[in-house]
């Protein structure tokens, strides 16, 4: 069954990272909804959340493409465990004078900002779920969207603990395989 | 304007980042590197005249020098190692480093570019070559400081030779080549240990076996490293042996366990077998769709055991019941260790089954490219080296050649790569010169790498034997034309234009003998084995002469013609 996914990617902070990853990515067919990068608690890693859209098998086949690339220290799909996600929008919504207090109000219920105003348009900030986040839009859809940007999806698992330890960081012989994908699991036949 | 004579420091260290190249080289065991100069790879050659101890092959063009790399790792299992310069010397190399990234050989490639203040304004001969290899290597780099170039050349021969080896690119502006240096050469890192096989799924494994009925192994080129350890696990089980393109020589031809080769144009017993089992271990391959056929068609009866290195290729293409993750030859030892002791198991019903599809498919009774190749191969030794290029004759090569060791047989397995057959077999034959590496190619793809007789000359290499089945035709193209585009014959007749292959050979000092019979061919084949050098014979055969058995493409397995429709047919298996 075609489903979204949800993946955490830790990179070194190296040339052409991206392009490995999205050449990967590319030339395998698999689907990337929304990717986002940006750089982590270590120097020189950058940490990526891809939204994959496929098969369950052809994601985990993703993930182990991924995983060979040497600058990938490592992958989390994030259906495995608990995590916590966000997504930040900026919308340009058009006013007129009747609607406008009908717009602040909507954007008050959804705890959306407002980070620009202008005499036809007030341009928001909103961050939640994907799904909060949607709703926002459909809401604001009647009185007449603009312009938007969505970052696409950022996520972290729960708990304590780092995804991966620091050592790994600075090891450099030594990738974490992600234990659940070593062994091909999700290709069982039964 | 001249140039100094490059000097080294006083203290013998590198003293520029092209010297700190050779010292890396060097200290990673490197004796022998196949390739061509250019203008921004000049500091690396000036600088090889100081390294007398480093033997460099000057191809005739990029891709042979690739090929013949390729061919030196592929006899060898020990890195090859090939320079281009810039641009279109760099180019020149994408072919041999897809071709590498297939079938997982250990290569390091460096290339020269334009100087760093040049890089990506479009200077003469530049190419983004990291940019344009980045899909055709396990991984590439530039280097940007001269500094970081010992340290990157052990990283990337690391890369290279471990886990599932494959082709790395190091890309060097010229500015760094010529950029002082004071470091140090990084001694080569230690190779990070197989993955150990999780014990459970190994005795799972062993279970299987117990139970299974018509179990058989299949072997890809994972094994080439392993062959007395898969060997050992068949004849502990007794299970009956197939070896993929790439695992041809793993097991031995002459063990009775042996079915021959799987898929496309393997043997009716191998894909009987494969059709008829119920339980496949697979070590060291990664079911290639010329393996297995239409998928849904792969092994219905069967439950699967993988077992492979690289986890992304367990599952990807055939659907697994027991995935293992481990080296073929850890794996193989672990499993073959776990069988009863005395003797193997016996099947009955199974080996009568496999023994009548053994007496099934072969080749026309008559002259024609599959009696030529089976008399050409048939006088191999065991240790001397079989290399071929890509078509018809590469499939009958793989068919008929019975191959008693491992790393006997290069072929181009994944990419088919027309052009490779000759080449690699210089590489192979430099780094075994004791031993014949006779090329099986045909009349097109030897056109495609023709040029390196000119390296068998200037290096006065003496056992390399050339045999060119000329059929006058890219014969596997016409076949698929004959058998499933009505006989339209588009565009792969090359018999009006074929050189004269003996005054080819001729022209670069090489003699030649030329056939197109039965008779004359066994003469000619023991005067060309009896020169004392390399030679080339031509061997002449009918041109629609097809490649049997064969599974059509999208056919199952158990759907393959056994043999030629239209041709009569000699007894004795494929």
């Amino acid at each position: 069954m075609s489903a979204d996914h949800l993946l955490s990617v830790l990179v070194r902070d190296e040339p052409r990272v991206l392009t490995r990853i999205t050449s990967l990515f590319g030339r395998r067919g698999y689907n990337i909804r929304s990717l986002s990068v940006g750089t982590t608690e270590q120097p020189g890693v950058s940490r990526l959340t891809c939204v994959v859209t496929g098969e369950r098998a052809v994601v985990v086949q993703a993930m182990r493409q991924l995983e060979k690339l040497h600058d990938v220290l490592h992958v989390i799909d994030h259906s495995l465990e608990k995590f916590v996600d966000r997504e930040l929008l900026l919308v340009k919504v058009a006013i007129t004078p009747e609607s406008r207090v009908e717009v602040r109000q909507i954007a008050e219920d959804f705890r959306a900002r407002i980070v620009d105003v202008g005499r036809r348009a007030l341009t928001f900030e909103v961050t939640g779920d994907e799904g909060k986040v949607t709703a926002f839009l459909e809401q604001m859809r009647p009185f007449g969207i603009i312009e938007t940007m969505r970052t696409g999806r950022v996520a972290l698992t729960r708990g304590s603990n780092a995804d991966i330890p620091a050592h790994v960081y600075h090891g450099g012989q030594s990738r974490a395989l992600t234990p659940a994908l070593a062994e091909g699991e999700a290709s069982l036949r039964s | 304007m001249s140039h100094a004579p490059p000097t080294p420091s006083p203290s013998g260290a590198p003293a520029n980042g092209a010297q700190a190249l050779w010292h890396s080289l060097a200290a990673h065991g490197v004796t022998t590197v196949f390739g061509y100069p250019g203008g921004a790879i000049m500091p690396v050659y000036d600088a090889l005249t100081l390294f007398p101890d480093i033997r460099h092959i000057l191809a005739r063009h990029e891709q042979g020098a690739i090929h013949a790399a390729e061919g030196w790792a592929r006899a060898t299992g020990r890195l090859g190692v090939c320079l281009a310069t810039s641009g279109p010397g760099a180019t020149n190399l994408v072919t041999g480093l897809a071709d590498a990234l297939m079938d997982s050989v250990p290569l390091l490639a460096i290339t020269g570019n334009v100087p760093r203040s040049l890089m990506g304004t479009d200077a003469f001969q530049e190419a983004d070559i990291t940019g344009i290899t980045l899909p055709v290597t396990k991984h590439n780099y530039v280097v940007q400081d001269a500094a970081d170039l010992p340290g990157i050349l052990a990283e990337a021969i690391r890369i290279a030779r471990s886990g599932r080896p494959g082709p790395v690119l190091v890309d060097i502006p010229k500015d760094v080549q010529l950029a002082p240096f004071a470091g140090a050469v990084t001694p080569p890192h230690p190779l990070p240990p197989a993955p150990t096989p999780d014990p459970a799924r190994v005795e799972a494994a062993a279970e299987l076996l117990r139970g299974a009925a018509r179990p058989v192994l299949m072997l890809g080129g994972g094994a080439q490293g392993a062959a007395a350890e898969v060997t050992a696990l068949a004849r502990a089980w007794g299970l009956p042996t197939i070896t993929t393109l790439m695992g041809l020589g793993a097991f031995p031809a002459s063990d009775p366990l042996w079915l021959g080769m799987p898929g496309m144009h393997g043997s009716v017993a191998a894909n009987r077998a494969i059709s008829e089992a119920d339980l496949i271990v697979g070590l060291g391959l990664r079911f290639d769709d010329r393996v297995t056929g239409r998928v849904s068609g792969f092994a219905p009866h069967a439950r699967i055991v993988h077992v492979d290195l690289d986890a992304a290729e367990i599952g990807k293409i055939v659907p697994t019941h027991l995935p293992i993750r481990g080296d073929a030859g850890q794996v193989a030892r672990l499993l073959a260790g776990r069988a009863g002791a005395g003797d193997p198991p016996r099947r009955p019903d199974w080996e009568a089954r496999l023994a009548e599809w053994r007496t099934r498919g072969g080749h026309p009774d008559h002259w024609g490219a599959a009696q030529a190749v089976r008399q050409v191969v048939s006088r191999l030794g065991p240790n001397d080296i079989l290399s071929t290029d890509v078509g018809q004759h590469q499939m009958l090569a793989a068919q008929l050649a019975r191959f008693q060791k491992p790393r006997r047989w290069l072929t181009s397995g994944g990419l088919g790569t027309m052009g490779f057959g000759f080449p690699a077999a210089i590489g192979a034959a430099l780094a075994e010169p004791e031993v014949t590496c006779m090329v099986v190619a045909g009349d097109g793809g030897f056109q495609m790498t023709a040029q390196e007789l000119a390296t068998l000359t200037k290096y006065g290499i003496r056992n390399v034997k050339i045999c060119v089945v000329n059929n006058s035709y890219l014969g596997m193209v016409r076949q698929w034309q004959e058998l499933f585009h009505e006989r339209r014959y588009s565009e792969v007749y090359l018999g009006d234009s074929n050189p004269d292959f003996l005054k080819l050979a001729d022209a670069y000092g090489l003699p030649g003998w030329r056939a197109d019979n039965a008779a004359d061919l066994e003469e000619a084949i023991s005067a060309w084995l009896a020169h004392d050098g390399s030679a080339l014979l031509e061997v002449v055969v009918p041109n629609e002469h097809g490649v049997f058995p064969m599974v059509p493409a999208g056919a199952a397995l158990s759907e393959m013609l056994e043999t030629d429709p239209r041709s009569p047919v000699a007894g004795g298996p494929a």
